[in-house]
């Protein structure tokens, strides 16, 4: 155990000395501080001589401003910090030759590979932690409302998802540079993924249900099941991205008066008008049941994606050149 | 010199697909000896040494390295045995003794006895510990020595150099057979040492071992091999001559 802690504490000092690290974290500090300035002056205009609603701190988080939400935000670029975390981890000792001389000490082999997934993990809470904390502040300054209870847990529950969906792209990272011996191919590849979960998932998922469920537009009132039924089978197929896994949590976390995951309601604008009447928020643990298999699909896939570069290093043979 | 066996190894075998990397290698090593470790690029040396420190697994055969197998009690070999790989890699962001506090907190040594240690050991191979001076800008030769006082930290009782001279200027490698010897002599390590440099290995090892396609060819005192296969006594031959000799017989 603590060969592991040894290892870990070096790739943090590594990674908190690194110019790259602090370039994206002041990068991705600054566009989320943007962002939540944009919305909290937003807010604070939108809210003048008006009743508060509840849970108004949280819309600092949710509310699109004027480009996008801060969810939005992370769940596009987050993964750029797990990818900067990982892409390297294993191919640069080996490139070094330093693979060789820390498999020949006193440790087990997995202590090297727990070690880094440790401190890449540790530096995506410290990270995210202060990234919430700079937000929540500037809001506190804007908004002049200070956040009750059941929002702070929310926006811990919110920081938990955060860390287990930038530590999805830290194992996923971490697996190429396992498996390429070139830094850049194993970056490469930890970008493809990205773009093709960013862009192609949700793209085919569309498709993919035209396909499975056809509907015809100009008859979808008069057959709503066809709507349903392909917006089911999209969003189906559109979960299999972490990002959607993420977006979805998060906004359900984030946003009491939302009670699911779903995007399409059918409804009439007085059916809407007199359920509004009625309208409260879900309690944290009624939003927390409805995200549940979110998160427990990307604690999964983070350690699915973990164990097998476990498994990949583990029978690799180290050698010095 | 003849102490007791330190490494023996019982028709060790590794083969990669339908390669045979080693070949059923029988061998002792005796403690306190400098073995030389000769053949040619692809002999299966490397690939002896990896079995031999447990970073590589047997495909059949066994392996004792102090007392210990490799393969199920690796970590008893690793804390016994030093490694200087050819061309030895270190964290070039660091300076040498934050390079060496790594390697000593890995191997469990608490910090003050590490540091204490580590001064010690730079100033056998003749390193002075510069705060500013990183690894990065170190000279072939200082990471030679550098890697020297790394395999030394743990205080082994075997260390297993691969190429240890390769790169070096003569000054600097005779600097580092003496330091070998001294290993040897002085503090009753054990030393296998892997080089091409016939001249050199011939200089320091009490015995030498050639593995030519996975088969180790021949093992004994330099002397005797000569004798055996030269015919000819001590100061008429080199190691070079004798090496050649079994090399092509080996490749006819």
């Amino acid at each position: 155990m603590k060969g592991m802690i040894t290892i870990c504490r070096k790739e943090l000092a590594d990674h908190f000395s690194s110019t790259r690290f602090t370039l994206l974290f002041y990068l991705i500090l600054m566009v989320s501080m943007v962002i939540a300035f944009m919305v909290g002056t937003g807010l604070k205009e939108e809210l003048k001589d008006v009743a508060k609603p509840t849970f108004v701190f949280l819309m600092l988080f949710t509310s699109p401003g004027k480009f996008l939400s801060l969810i939005q935000f992370i769940s596009i670029f987050g993964p750029i910090i797990g990818i900067v975390l990982g892409f390297d981890a294993v191919n640069r000792e080996r490139s070094t030759r330093t693979l060789s001389k820390l498999a020949s000490q006193p440790i087990f082999r997995d202590y090297i590979i727990n070690g880094k997934f440790l401190a890449g993990l540790v530096t995506i809470v410290v990270m995210m932690v202060a990234i919430v904390l700079m937000i929540s502040g500037l809001g506190l300054l804007l908004i002049g409302v200070v956040p009750g209870p059941e929002e702070v847990y929310r926006l811990l529950i919110y920081l938990l998802i955060s860390i287990f969906y930038i530590g999805f792209w830290l194992g996923i990272s971490i697996l190429f540079s396992v498996s390429f011996r070139s830094m850049a191919t194993s970056a490469l590849a930890a970008i493809a993924c990205w773009i093709f979960f960013f862009f192609f998932v949700p793209m085919g998922a569309g498709v993919m249900a035209d396909m499975i469920a056809p509907f015809d537009p100009s008859q979808a009132s008069q057959a709503p099941e066809l709507v349903v039924k392909n917006e089911q089978t999209r969003k189906a197929i559109s979960l299999v991205s972490p990002m959607t896994l993420y977006s979805e949590s998060t906004t359900i976390i984030l946003d009491p008066l939302r009670k699911t995951t779903q995007s399409l309601i059918l409804m009439g604008p007085f059916e809407r008008l007199s359920i509004s009447r009625f309208q409260n928020p879900l309690t944290l643990s009624e939003s927390v049941h409805i995200v549940f298999p979110h998160l427990i699909t990307l604690v999964a896939i983070t350690l699915v994606c973990f164990a097998i570069s476990y498994a990949i290093f583990m029978r690799q043979e180290i050698r010095s050149t | 010199m003849n102490g007791q066996t330190i490494i023996e190894t019982q028709d060790l075998t590794k083969v990669y697909g339908e390669q045979t990397a080693v070949n059923a290698l029988t061998l002792k090593i005796n403690e306190g000896e400098v073995f030389g470790f000769l053949g040619p690029n692809g002999a299966g040396k490397t690939t002896t040494l990896l079995m031999l420190l447990g970073l590589s697994e047997p495909t059949s055969g066994r392996a004792w390295v102090c007392g210990f197998d490799p393969t199920r009690e690796a970590l008893k070999v690793k804390r016994v045995v030093g490694y200087l790989p050819e061309n030895v890699g270190f964290y070039d962001d660091m300076n040498a003794v934050q390079n060496l506090l790594f390697i000593s907190r890995l191997n469990g040594i608490p910090d003050e006895e590490a540091l204490v240690k580590i001064e010690e050991l730079l100033n056998l191979v003749d390193l002075k510990p510069e705060p500013k001076k990183k690894v990065g800008e170190f000279s072939r030769g200082m990471r030679q020595r550098l890697g020297i006082a790394e395999v030394l930290l743990k205080n082994p009782q075997v260390v297993f150099l691969d190429e240890p001279t390769l790169g070096l200027d003569p000054d600097g490698s005779l600097q580092m057979l003496n330091l070998i010897q001294s290993l040897s002599r002085d503090k009753k390590i054990t030393v296998f040492l892997s080089s091409h440099l016939l001249d050199q290995v011939q200089k320091i090892s009490s015995r030498i071992g050639i593995m030519l396609k996975g088969n180790m060819v021949a093992v004994g005192r330099i002397e005797d091999l000569a004798k055996e296969k030269l015919g000819l006594e001590e100061g008429q031959y080199t190691l070079e001559e004798l090496y050649m000799k079994y090399f092509k017989e080996g490749q006819s």
